[in-house]
């Protein structure tokens, strides 16, 4: 471990557990536990406990709030009703994106979940750019939980009362062995699930509640990756970037229709003519040919093989058994069943473009039958 | 038949001229669940040292060096099938080529099973 990895509320917790501990976003984090495709499979068709504190947690109170947030999101927050949760970006002033994240109205205040790798990078920007009526608050004494699959809701209810009534994207305060927590519907793996914020003293002691439910395995960094590149979901830094903007990257959805009438956000006027004019290049999912995983950083070739796109996320589906891929590429290359050539490994493979997500999405929507 | 190894974890298993390379149980277990396997065709030449095979698991890709120099005879069709069965049984089933050893000197610049063992000790 080298100084400037430092460690999380449950490290000890996780070493503990057989985890393998690697660098990750400046912490010490568990890639695996049993191994990636027994977690992945687990959290598929039970639940899976997944450490997620290296996760930025940011308060953004104050009069202007609301006005603050605006200028730097493309969401309409003014329709965000309270408890409700929305994804969005956070962009720059030529529309690329410097980081994802979800927003919530808690009250009188924003709730924000940003990347641990991204974090520090984001409060010294909203910092900068805030308007003075806006403070923020970098919730350091917080940890994070995640608790995804089919029998999260089981497990969950077990211990926390009235957690079932949330539907997907919804959040409210509860208790868990006594510890006070906020708890969402949402998260990163495509299936049902919950996002469970403690303080970091209290960490330790609902980590073991949670694990100590029938349903609950915890499940690491590696799966939670895979669990994530089937759900179609991008991950910042990866599918994501400075240079990437919301349309390029197929995120159209986190630019609300009122916003893009209105503008008022960086980057408003390149995302606008996107819209309009088509982008350039567009996120799209791969199914690749053949058994070997064609990883990040694959050049996604023409026929004459020229350069004319790159893979950003790849790797090995354990629901499908078969290498899935995200990868941008010129926007006539990007329907669903297009075939792609990428180039990796001095070989050449075959893809097919296909509509993500890759495993559909069982989240538990407002309305929706049980 | 004797079984050396080498710094990047593979094993080879001699007996006379013929031996047999796969990756040690060490290897897989940092390598994780292994998703794809190329092995080398028999007639394939190969240098002490040069890429020989290709493993991959679900987080990451690795090469598979030549432990010695010598022509393949055989690729092990069972573990291109399937895969995990370097994960369940690495020094065994799990092989991944045979070859016809060039040059038995080599041999001299592995590790036997024990100093094998203290150099996974020491990483």
């Amino acid at each position: 471990m080298t100084e400037s990895e430092k460690t999380l509320p449950l490290d000890g917790w996780h070493r503990a557990r057989g985890g393998r501990m690697v660098p990750f976003a400046g912490y010490q984090m568990p890639v695996q536990y049993e191994g990636i495709i027994a977690e992945h499979l687990w959290t598929r068709t039970s639940a899976g406990l997944f450490d997620v504190s290296h996760m930025g947690q940011l308060l953004i109170a104050g009069p202007e709030a609301q006005k603050g947030l605006e200028s730097l999101l493309p969401a309409d927050l003014s329709s965000l009703q309270d408890g409700r949760l929305r994804y969005s970006l956070l962009l720059n002033v030529d529309g690329g994106i410097i980081d994802d994240l979800m927003v919530t109205r808690r009250g009188d205040h924003f709730y924000l979940v940003v990347n641990g790798a991204t974090k520090f990078g984001d409060i010294e920007y909203f910092e900068a750019k805030l308007p003075r009526g806006a403070v923020l608050d970098h919730m350091r004494e917080q940890a994070l939980l995640a608790l995804q699959g089919p029998k999260a809701v089981d497990a969950l209810s077990r211990l926390v009362p009235g957690v079932a009534a949330l539907t997907f994207m919804t959040g409210a305060a509860f208790e868990i062995g006594g510890a006070k927590a906020w708890i969402s519907r949402s998260g990163y793996t495509g299936e049902d699930g919950f996002e469970i914020s403690i303080l970091a003293r209290d960490a330790v002691a609902v980590a073991d509640l949670l694990a100590a439910q029938p349903e609950v395995k915890p499940i690491g960094l590696g799966a939670r990756d895979s669990l994530r590149l089937e759900a179609g979901l991008p991950l910042y830094g990866h599918d994501l970037d400075h240079g990437t903007t919301p349309i390029e990257a197929g995120l159209a959805f986190a630019v609300s229709k009122q916003r893009r009438a209105g503008g008022g956000f960086a980057g408003w006027h390149r995302i606008i003519k996107e819209v309009a004019d088509g982008p350039i290049r567009k996120r799209v999912g791969l199914l690749i040919e053949g058994r070997q995983p064609v990883r990040e950083g694959a050049m996604v070739v023409d026929a004459e093989g020229n350069e004319v796109g790159k893979v950003t996320s790849g790797g090995f589906s354990p629901s499908l058994e078969a290498p899935i891929a995200m990868a941008y590429v010129p926007l006539a290359s990007a329907a669903a069943g297009t075939r792609i050539s990428l180039a990796a490994r001095g070989k050449i493979f075959n893809g097919t473009v296909t509509a993500m997500p890759f495993v559909p999405h069982r989240y538990h929507r407002k309305g929706a039958q049980a | 038949m004797s079984v050396y190894y080498t710094k990047e974890h593979e094993w080879v298993s001699v007996d006379g001229d013929a031996a047999t390379v796969g990756v040690t149980d060490f290897a897989q277990g940092q390598l994780g669940d292994v998703v794809f396997v190329e092995v080398p065709e028999a007639g394939r030449a190969l240098t002490q040292g040069g890429e020989a095979a290709v493993v991959e698991s679900v987080k990451a890709a690795s090469d598979v060096y030549a432990p010695v120099s010598g022509t393949v005879t055989e690729g092990n069709q069972a573990v291109v099938d399937e895969p995990s069965l370097v994960n369940t049984d690495p020094e065994g089933e799990g092989w991944f080529f045979k070859l016809t050893l060039s040059d038995t000197h080599e041999l001299s610049d592995l590790m036997n099973a024990e100093q094998y063992q203290a150099y996974c000790a020491s990483l």
